[in-house]
């Protein structure tokens, strides 16, 4: 075996461009698959690990019933903690107004079910003390005082402690005998069957008199609430990996069976001086497992590069410090040497078993196949006949190029496609879009003068150039059994031109009604046709959901309906739409004018902040499409570059007999036109497919379904274009074959044996 | 008289869709003997190399080189075989091109699981010996047909194989550079080396070997000892 390194490096060297490929394809796979592999490992770890260690809870729900009552549920679970009063409340802090929280009476952090961790201070144990979750919607409240808004007495209690719930339970704690009047209990479980959360609800509503249970958290949700960010990666991080791979074994593949082919002579010697099969086969794993080797040290540093900005996400989640772990790089690796080595000896197979007799005795003549296809294109000019015959004559070949032009159409198509949609979703982010607004620019601050909606609308309706305009007032509200509040938008007026994006249902008809986004529908497990309460300053409003839009904000945890439904609500903002022709400047101008100098102004509307997600998506799949893409074209070079050298002296004929450089670059690229169109053809589907299933999965990743919009993104010219992209990714590659056989001198091609 | 090297029992090798390349062929060469094999095109001369080899097996019969039992050896086994107890030139000097003198003369040695230093220097010992050492670091490329030839014997001689077979070494070579490999074939059998030349060269014939085979549709017309 010890001859074997000389002979893998002299085939890695004469061979520089088949192994950038296979380093380029190996690189591609492992970069993608340690992004991906990463993602769907490491974000959801310190959920489960955190999870395990506090037994988090599989079931929270909360009641308004006795606690005795609620007490008796205890029974359905194989662990509880409960019954603890609870109050949602706004709080206030030095002015300032903070959205509603849910409190709960709890006297320890401790017990067998959702244990918290104290990340500072210490559990509050009496009167005027608040432990505050590290959800709690305001940063360095540890120490400081806050008035409990909507609680008897407006009571005023310092934060002695911040506590993290792994389940988000609850924004704060405090001794149960603070809550003297609780507005409900909360219990929490943990099940013998983790999985089986809504037939425990069955068991705990069951257990309980009827329309007692006001809401209900499965620890499901709060685990995709905690990966979300990353999941949001992985399917379409995934579907590179897989791409990546196949393009890794395509390539790896037609290099080694080319070699294998294009060397039978060589094989031939090499076994006439001793070299066993087996060695044979290993010269040729050799030279395609060396490059693959560097291509997967680039990808293992690229993998853990690009993981940084995405792992962020989830580390803010956890004040952890995450990155790719080490057994990840191993197994990427392992696997993907792993494959190129599988591939690289079924290629070679054929190496090790070649008669040594034959293999010397190999002849240059062609045999007879591609004769039938010559006849085929008779009729059209020889070199475009001679060109197009040829992928029939050595239909193997003809076969791994073609796939190569495949995927490579595969990738773009999908990058095109996902890069619209992205698009789509990007626009679809533009809620209230209108031509003016008018309000108050900048931070709440304690002294902010609000606008005095009919001072307002009256300015605008008698303002020329105004076609339409809605109000939004906004309040933050808690719903039974969901963590967190709730962002409700309030509209008077007819918003439903506001675009706003509907994906199921319709838009609200009335007070009463409501449209939320997907993750709102989940977080309570609710649908459309379903009612949910709303909690906002002691009072509970039931609203029916009519609609389901897109909208990722505040966790897409908002709410949205008509201003009717909360009276008490005031417009802060108001959207203008302006007749056709309307100088936008001149009507800010004079409503500004009619408003006067009293802190609320008129100002031409901005287009939503592009999102840094969609920016690193978009990133991202530029740089794989674009790795992709090169892979393919290489591949196709590659190959064509292999039959031109099979045919350099077919060639040398050819010009002898009277045939023209540029006639000569006629065959060899047209040889590629049948592939291209071929590759092109089954290529876009694919690409098709494989965006209309990893779409939703990013979907459904984010927590959110997207509006059809975002789907139907390809449309016939595009869909034709990308087709001809594919034949332009096998035209690309086969240009410089095609230049080389035209610059080849007759004479050099005639000698060639 | 000295032992017998080779030994072909009854050989008999056919190819589809035609006559016998081989007819109950017979035949003895024994150790330090120079051998030519005649014949016109299509009288089995390379069907009967290449069954010595081990590069093909025979239909019917034996052949035994060195006392190893070729007919029935596997591809592995024929080529650990050739390692040991032949060595092969070529028309075409089949040397790679991608490696360079030496490395294409160490080659065999280091298959043969002989140490790098060990096969360096019994290359550079045969190229010097060639007359070609000044070669050592060119690429065959390089090299003219005749120098190329010699490259090739170095080749074939690195592993001290009893057996030197020569496919028609002279045949791709100008008349000085092929009387320049015929005089290197006589000196090293002069020095004890078995040699079986296969060629249609008459001439090489009388200036190289002391016998001569002629083959006619595969069977032996002629086996007789000549005078150089």
């Amino acid at each position: 075996m010890s001859a074997l390194p000389g002979l893998v490096r002299s085939g890695v060297t004469r061979r520089r461009m088949q192994s950038a490929v296979i380093g380029l394809a190996a690189l591609l796979a492992v970069t993608a698959a340690l992004l991906g592999g990463s993602l769907l490992v490491v974000s959801s770890t310190p959920f489960e690990d955190a999870f395990a260690a506090q037994s988090g809870a599989h079931l929270s729900a909360s009641f308004t019933a006795t606690a005795q009552e609620v007490g008796a549920t205890a029974g359905t679970a194989s662990a509880s903690a409960g019954p603890f009063p609870t109050a949602s409340t706004a709080v206030r802090v030095d002015r300032i107004d903070l959205p509603p929280i849910t409190v709960v009476g709890r006297a320890d952090p401790g017990g067998s079910v959702d244990r918290l961790t104290l990340v500072e201070g210490e559990w509050a144990d009496g009167p005027g003390e608040i432990v505050v979750a590290t959800s709690f919607p305001m940063d360095r409240i540890f120490g400081r005082q806050v008035t409990l808004t909507d609680l008897p007495g407006d009571p005023v209690v310092k934060v002695v402690g911040v506590a993290r719930s792994v389940t988000r339970t609850a924004e704060a704690w405090v001794a149960p005998s603070v809550l003297t009047a609780p507005q409900g209990y909360q219990m929490l479980y943990r099940l013998a069957a983790p999985l089986e959360v809504d037939a425990a609800l069955a068991d705990v509503t069951a257990a309980v008199p009827e329309g007692a249970v006001a809401g209900s958290r499965s620890w499901l949700t709060a685990k995709q609430e905690a990966v979300r960010e990353s999941a949001l990666f992985v399917p379409f991080l995934v579907a590179f990996g897989v791409l990546g791979l196949v393009m890794s074994v395509l390539v790896v593949g037609n290099v080694v069976a080319g070699a294998v082919a294009s060397g039978v002579r060589r094989i031939g010697v090499l076994k006439a001086l001793g070299c066993t099969p087996r060695q044979v086969v290993w010269t040729y794993v050799g030279q395609a497992l060396v490059p693959a080797s560097f291509g997967v040290l680039l990808g293992v540093v690229a993998g853990n590069l690009l993981a940084i900005p995405v792992l962020g996400q989830t580390e803010e989640v956890y004040d952890a410090s995450l990155s790719v772990p080490l057994w990840i790089d191993v197994v990427v690796v392992a696997g993907v040497l792993g494959v190129v080595t599988v591939t690289a000896w079924v290629s070679a197979f054929r190496a090790g078993r070649l008669r040594t007799v034959d293999a010397l005795a190999v002849g240059r003549t062609g045999g007879a196949r591609g004769r039938f296809a010559l006849r085929w294109f008779a009729r059209l000019p020889l070199p475009l006949a001679l060109g197009l015959a040829r992928p029939f004559a050595r239909p193997a070949r003809a076969f791994g190029m073609t796939a190569a032009v495949v995927f490579g159409t595969a990738a773009v198509t999908f990058a095109v496609g996902l890069g619209v949609s992205l698009g789509v979703i990007q626009s679809a982010r533009d809620y209230d879009t209108s031509d003016v607004t008018v309000g108050v620019e900048g931070p709440m601050r304690p002294d902010r003068v609000e606008p005095d909606p009919g001072v307002v609308a009256a300015a605008l309706s008698a303002q020329a150039g105004t076609d339409r305009y809605f109000g939004l007032a906004r309040a933050e509200m808690t719903v039974p059994g969901m963590a967190g509040f709730s962002q409700v938008y309030a509209y008077s007026g007819d918003a439903s031109w506001g675009g706003h994006p509907m994906i199921a249902g319709s838009w609200y008809s009335g007070a009463g009604e409501a449209v939320v986004p997907t993750a709102f529908l989940t977080a309570t497990g609710r649908g459309i046709g379903d009612t949910v309460s709303l909690q906002y300053k002691g009072k509970s409003v039931s609203v029916r959901i009519v609609g389901e839009l897109f909208d990722t904000r505040h966790d897409g945890l908002a709410v949205y309906l008509d201003a009717g439904t909360f009276p008490e609500l005031r417009a802060e903002k108001f959207f203008v739409s302006l007749k056709p022709g309307t100088d936008v400047q001149s009507y800010v101008d004079g409503v500004n004018s009619a408003l006067g100098s009293g802190g609320v102004s008129a100002f031409p509307s901005d287009s939503g902040q592009l999102s840094d997600t969609i920016l690193v998506i978009g990133s991202l799949t530029a740089l794989l499409t674009l790795l992709l893409v090169t892979v393919s074209a290489l591949g196709v070079l590659n190959t064509v570059l292999l039959d031109t050298r099979d045919r350099v002296r077919d060639l040398g004929i050819q010009k002898s007999l009277g045939m023209t450089p540029r006639q000569t670059v006629a065959v060899v690229v047209s040889s590629v036109g049948v592939v291209g169109l071929a590759g092109g053809a089954l290529g876009v589907p694919l690409g098709t497919a494989l965006h209309d299933r990893i779409l939703p999965a990013m979907g459904r990743g984010a927590g959110t379904n997207l509006p059809a919009a975002a789907f139907t993104v390809y449309s016939p010219l595009l869909l034709a274009g990308l087709v001809v992209g594919g034949m332009v990714i096998a035209v690309l590659g086969a240009l410089p074959p095609a230049g080389w056989a035209a610059r080849t001198r007759t004479a050099t091609a005639l000698r060639t044996e | 008289m000295s032992t017998p090297l080779i030994e072909l029992h009854d050989v008999t090798r056919k190819y589809e869709n035609g006559p016998p390349a081989l007819r109950e062929v017979s035949l003895t060469v024994r150790e330090g003997e120079a051998v030519a094999v005649l014949g016109p095109s299509g009288s089995g001369k390379s069907t009967l190399l290449n069954l010595v080899a081990g590069l093909d097996r025979p239909d019917l019969g034996t052949v035994t080189v060195a006392g190893t039992r070729v007919d029935g050896l596997g591809e592995a086994g024929a080529a650990r075989y050739r390692r040991a107890k032949v060595g092969l030139v070529f028309q075409f000097f089949n040397l790679l091109d991608d490696l360079t003198v030496l490395e294409n003369v160490v080659l065999p040695a280091r298959l043969a699981g002989t140490g790098r230093a060990a096969a360096r220097r019994r290359a550079g010992e045969l190229l010097e010996y060639l007359g070609i050492a000044r070669h050592a670091t060119a690429h065959p490329g390089r090299l003219s047909g005749g120098e190329r030839q010699r490259v090739a014997v170095a080749r074939a001689l690195v592993n001290r194989p009893p057996l030197l077979l020569a496919d028609e070494p002279t045949g791709a070579l100008d008349s000085a550079s092929g009387a320049d490999v015929a005089d290197l074939l006589t000196e090293l059998n002069a020095d004890g080396q078995t040699v079986v030349l296969v060629t249609h060269d008459l001439e090489l014939a009388r200036r190289c070997t002391s016998r001569t085979v002629r083959l006619v549709d595969g069977q032996v017309a002629l086996d007789e000892v000549v005078s150089r």
